[in-house]
């Protein structure tokens, strides 16, 4: 059988960097192959090629056994190859139909006029053979993450692709969502799409795919059977050594003093009486389903919210937080779960994002910028949080998503924050880097830090909590102790509010 | 916020988008508030022929807006509307007074004086990516020396063509209702407005210059040509400029090369305090319109109660930010 795609030899660089070397990858009728590496590997650069976003410098594209050219997105379509982009290109101001057709809307009138009510009745019926549930006229601005993906997968799905590209499709749905997704993709399957799957969770690429392709520094390094190939072996494959399993033990804080304390905090449906407290060098993982209210919680504590009620207390005094500068003042750092948009200034340089909470500490009383400080500051911490640049100099939005996320880190450390909240730490980022990150959040509870991480990855919150605080439908449904099991999570988790005694959450 | 609710609320305005339509709604129950001080405050206020100026003010203004109001929706700018509407009326006043042509030649040549310079602009910010504000604003000293140049610094005066002047000052309606009598420029920015309203709320023209400022490179990723359409935005916003010249120089009977420039400030305020936002994505005509109505009712009601010209600007300038701030205050109570 000639295969749908072939790409042989690709090569690609950016001023800089090699994105790609002698890559190379295959895609049969029918079947679903995993793409898989750690991020910088090349996965989504080698797919951009492939979908006409970006060009390669060298190497041949077959198409059926016959060698194309690929130059802009409009080609790709024409040619049967669609693509989901990890970062949803969405036009926010559109409604959901006129999304989807953006570009080859229904025309009436000879063409003079766009005939909206086609368009609509046109996307009903995609979301209908989806199972979804979904107004076309909705504007799309006003959908949740999931229900976005979920139009950027039926728009993928009317260009009748006959190749479709998956750029991490799952990132922000949650296990229903999952389900539904894997059941359209099982159908396209059968009739005979070629499906690329990019992820980084190893249960979906177990469950769905065929076969899997593995990445590394932008070289092919091999292809196995997804099915019967161990999971160490496809990461050994990805991460080009062996993990070490780091042992867990939780380290006793129980004499510490308490760095956080927090009472009845309330904001209507989101925020219902919510009370923790934090001890010094202990990591607090707040566990719940997506909604839970857990980043409204941490947002609320860092002032970058308002509170209706409820008090915070630092170090035994209360405190006022009313904005994230009170609350920095405190000493309280917040790592968004949404790096781009709030953690990170994309379009400055690693030194300057290091120091932008720490400014002052760089200026002198004329206002001027001390840049050699800053710069030998910075250059500490990415020796010290091994942060992967070329110089301190570099934009920001050239490094990868770990990197991004050490340089965040990196700048609450410069602040010397002794409250740390981490919202998804990890979102996002390779295996490799992950288990870096753990070590550091590891490194920064024992130099007596206190850490509240949340995360929607339960291994995640398992492997790093010293104690777990559940939540659900705003409120803590309950704590439990470091190295629970997922069930008695997911039990927490799902505990609505009628099933628990008096609305009142039982302390731990 | 459910999804039901939001369905509902998109079905309820339809195909106007649900924020614009806020803010439209309390942009006129400003005007209304406007009207209402002012006919309390003078009687001569609410007079036919009163309502009839401010109309006839509000055209030339209200039509550039109109041109702003579509290149502000894909997220740019054009600071060139003012000198390009006199650029269009002088090159007319070339036409009809110097070559002597019959009128059609004359509105002809205005249209395409403005879709060629709008499709430069176009061409320079989508093919050599020069921001639309440089590219503008080049772009509207270059046309304000033109206008010079080929006028040879003095006004050209329309006294071989008659017909010109009724083009702004003559009443078709009120030839057909003698009651009425709304001048012609009147009756073509509304023309302009309903066939713009059309264009950006009915065509495929319309939905790439509202997904332009949504998500410019999702709508390329989407293999959508995104230079033409930016181009053809701008060129069309530049022919309803030429619409703008021919109102304006034939009012004034002459097309005068020092006007023109200050206009474009008029119009980018019309068109914020109509609701269209400056990052693009949403804004409506009727918006826009409602916010050169703002602006002219402003201007004639001060003028009546004997306020100073320059308190006047002041004023203008306080509803601006006022009219934002509400859109702003509205948008956190969501």
């Amino acid at each position: 059988m000639t295969a749908l795609v072939e790409m042989r030899d690709i090569d690609k660089s950016f001023p800089g960097v090699r994105a790609l070397h002698r890559a190379q990858f295959d895609l049969q009728p029918g079947e679903v192959h995993a793409l898989m590496g750690e991020n910088g590997a090349g996965k989504s650069t080698l797919m951009k090629i492939l979908s006409g976003v970006y060009s390669r410098d060298t190497g041949e594209i077959l198409l059926n056994g016959k060698p194309v050219e690929i130059g802009s997105p409009r080609q790709a379509q024409h040619l049967g190859i669609g693509i989901i982009h990890q970062e949803l290109a969405l036009m926010r101001d559109l409604t959901a139909a006129q999304n989807i057709f953006i570009g080859r809307e229904p025309r009436k009138l000879g063409g003079l006029m766009l005939d909206e009510q086609a368009l609509n009745a046109n996307a009903a019926e995609i979301f209908k053979s989806m199972h979804l549930k979904l107004d076309p006229r909705v504007l799309v601005e006003t959908l949740t993450i999931a229900k976005q993906q979920m139009v950027e997968i039926a728009k993928a799905l009317t260009y009748k692709s006959r190749v479709l590209i998956m750029d991490e499709p799952t990132a922000a749905l949650n296990d229903a969502e999952i389900n539904e997704l894997f059941a359209i993709i099982r159908r396209l399957r059968e009739d005979g799409v070629g499906v690329v799957y990019i992820s980084h969770k190893m249960d979906e690429i177990k469950r769905i795919s065929d076969r899997v392709t593995i990445m590394r520094d932008g070289e092919y390094v091999g292809t196995v059977p997804a099915a019967d190939t161990p999971i160490e072996t496809i990461i050994s494959m990805m991460v080009g050594r062996k993990l070490a399993a780091e042992t867990f033990e939780v380290p006793d804080t129980s004499a510490a003093p308490l760095a956080l304390e927090v009472r009845n905090l309330n904001r209507g449906k989101e925020i219902r009486d919510v009370s923790f407290s934090i001890r010094k060098g202990e990591i607090l993982g707040f566990a719940g389903l997506m909604g839970a209210g857990r980043t409204e919680v941490a947002r609320a504590i860092f002032g970058a919210d308002p509170l209706e009620s409820g008090e915070i207390l630092i170090d035994g005094q209360r405190l006022d937080i009313r904005s994230p500068k009170d609350a920095v003042r405190a000493g309280i750092g917040y790592l968004s779960e949404d790096r781009k948009h709030f953690g990170l200034a994309t379009g400055l340089d690693v030194r300057n994002n290091i120091a932008l909470a720490t400014l002052s500490k760089f200026t002198n009383s004329l206002g001027i910028i001390d840049d050699e400080a800053m710069s030998s500051a910075a250059k500490t911490y990415i020796g010290q949080l091994a942060i992967k640049t070329p110089s301190d100099a570099q934009e920001a939005r050239l490094l990868s998503g770990g990197n991004q996320q050490k340089v965040v880190i990196a700048k609450w450390l410069l602040r010397d924050c002794p409250i740390l909240i981490f919202d998804e730490p990890t979102r996002g980022i390779d295996v490799g880097a992950k288990s870096e990150i753990y070590r550091l959040l590891n490194a920064l509870a024992a130099q007596g830090r206190a850490i509240i991480m949340i995360s929607s990855e339960l291994p995640e919150v398992l492997r790093l909590s010293h104690r777990i605080a559940v939540m659900c439908e705003g409120r803590i449904t309950g704590f439990l102790p470091g190295g629970a099991s997922q069930e008695e999570i997911m039990r927490l988790a799902t505990m609505r509010q009628s099933s628990v005694a008096g609305g009142k959450a039982e302390a731990a | 916020m459910t999804e039901a609710n939001v369905a509902a609320k998109a079905g309820l305005f339809d195909n106007i988008r649900g924020s614009g339509a806020w803010h439209k709604l309390l942009a006129f129950s400003g005007l209304l508030a406007l009207l209402v001080v002012f006919s309390l405050a003078s009687p001569n206020f609410l007079q036919t022929q009163n309502i009839i100026a401010i109309l006839q003010a509000t055209s030339v203004n209200g039509v550039l807006a109109i041109a702003a109001t579509l290149v502000i929706i894909t997220g740019g700018i054009d600071l060139s509307v003012g000198t390009l509407m006199t650029f269009c009326a002088v090159i007319t006043g070339v036409v009809l007074t110097y070559l002597g042509w019959p009128l059609p030649f004359g509105i002809l040549a205005a249209l395409l004086t403005g879709m060629l310079s709008g499709f430069i602009s176009g061409f320079t910010i989508a093919k050599l990516k020069v921001p639309p504000f440089i590219a503008t604003l080049g772009m509207m000293l270059i046309l304000k020396g033109l206008s010079l140049v080929v006028s040879g610094t003095k006004p050209i005066y329309f006294n071989n063509t008659p017909g010109f002047s009724q083009i702004s000052l003559g009443s078709v309606v009120g030839n057909v209702i003698p009651g009425l009598p709304i001048p012609n420029g009147v009756l073509i920015l509304f023309v302009v407005a309903i066939l713009i309203s059309f264009v950006l709320g009915k065509t495929a023209l319309g939905r790439y210059t509202f997904a332009l400022g949504s998500n410019e490179e999702a709508v390329r990723l989407s293999g959508v040509n995104v230079d033409r359409w930016k181009i053809a935005v701008y060129a069309l916003a530049g022919s309803v400029c030429g619409v703008a010249g021919l109102l304006i120089a034939s009012r004034l009977n002459s097309a005068q090369p020092a006007l023109g420039q200050g206009y474009e400030l008029d119009a980018i305020a019309a068109v914020v305090i109509g609701g269209t936002s400056l990052s693009g994505g949403r804004g409506t005509v009727l918006g826009t319109l409602i916010g050169a109505l703002i602006i002219s009712v402003l201007a004639n009601g001060l003028r009546i109660l004997s306020v100073a010209q320059e308190w006047q600007t002041v004023v203008t300038g306080c509803i601006i930010i006022l009219a934002v701030y509400a859109d702003i205050l509205r948008r956190r109570k969501l």
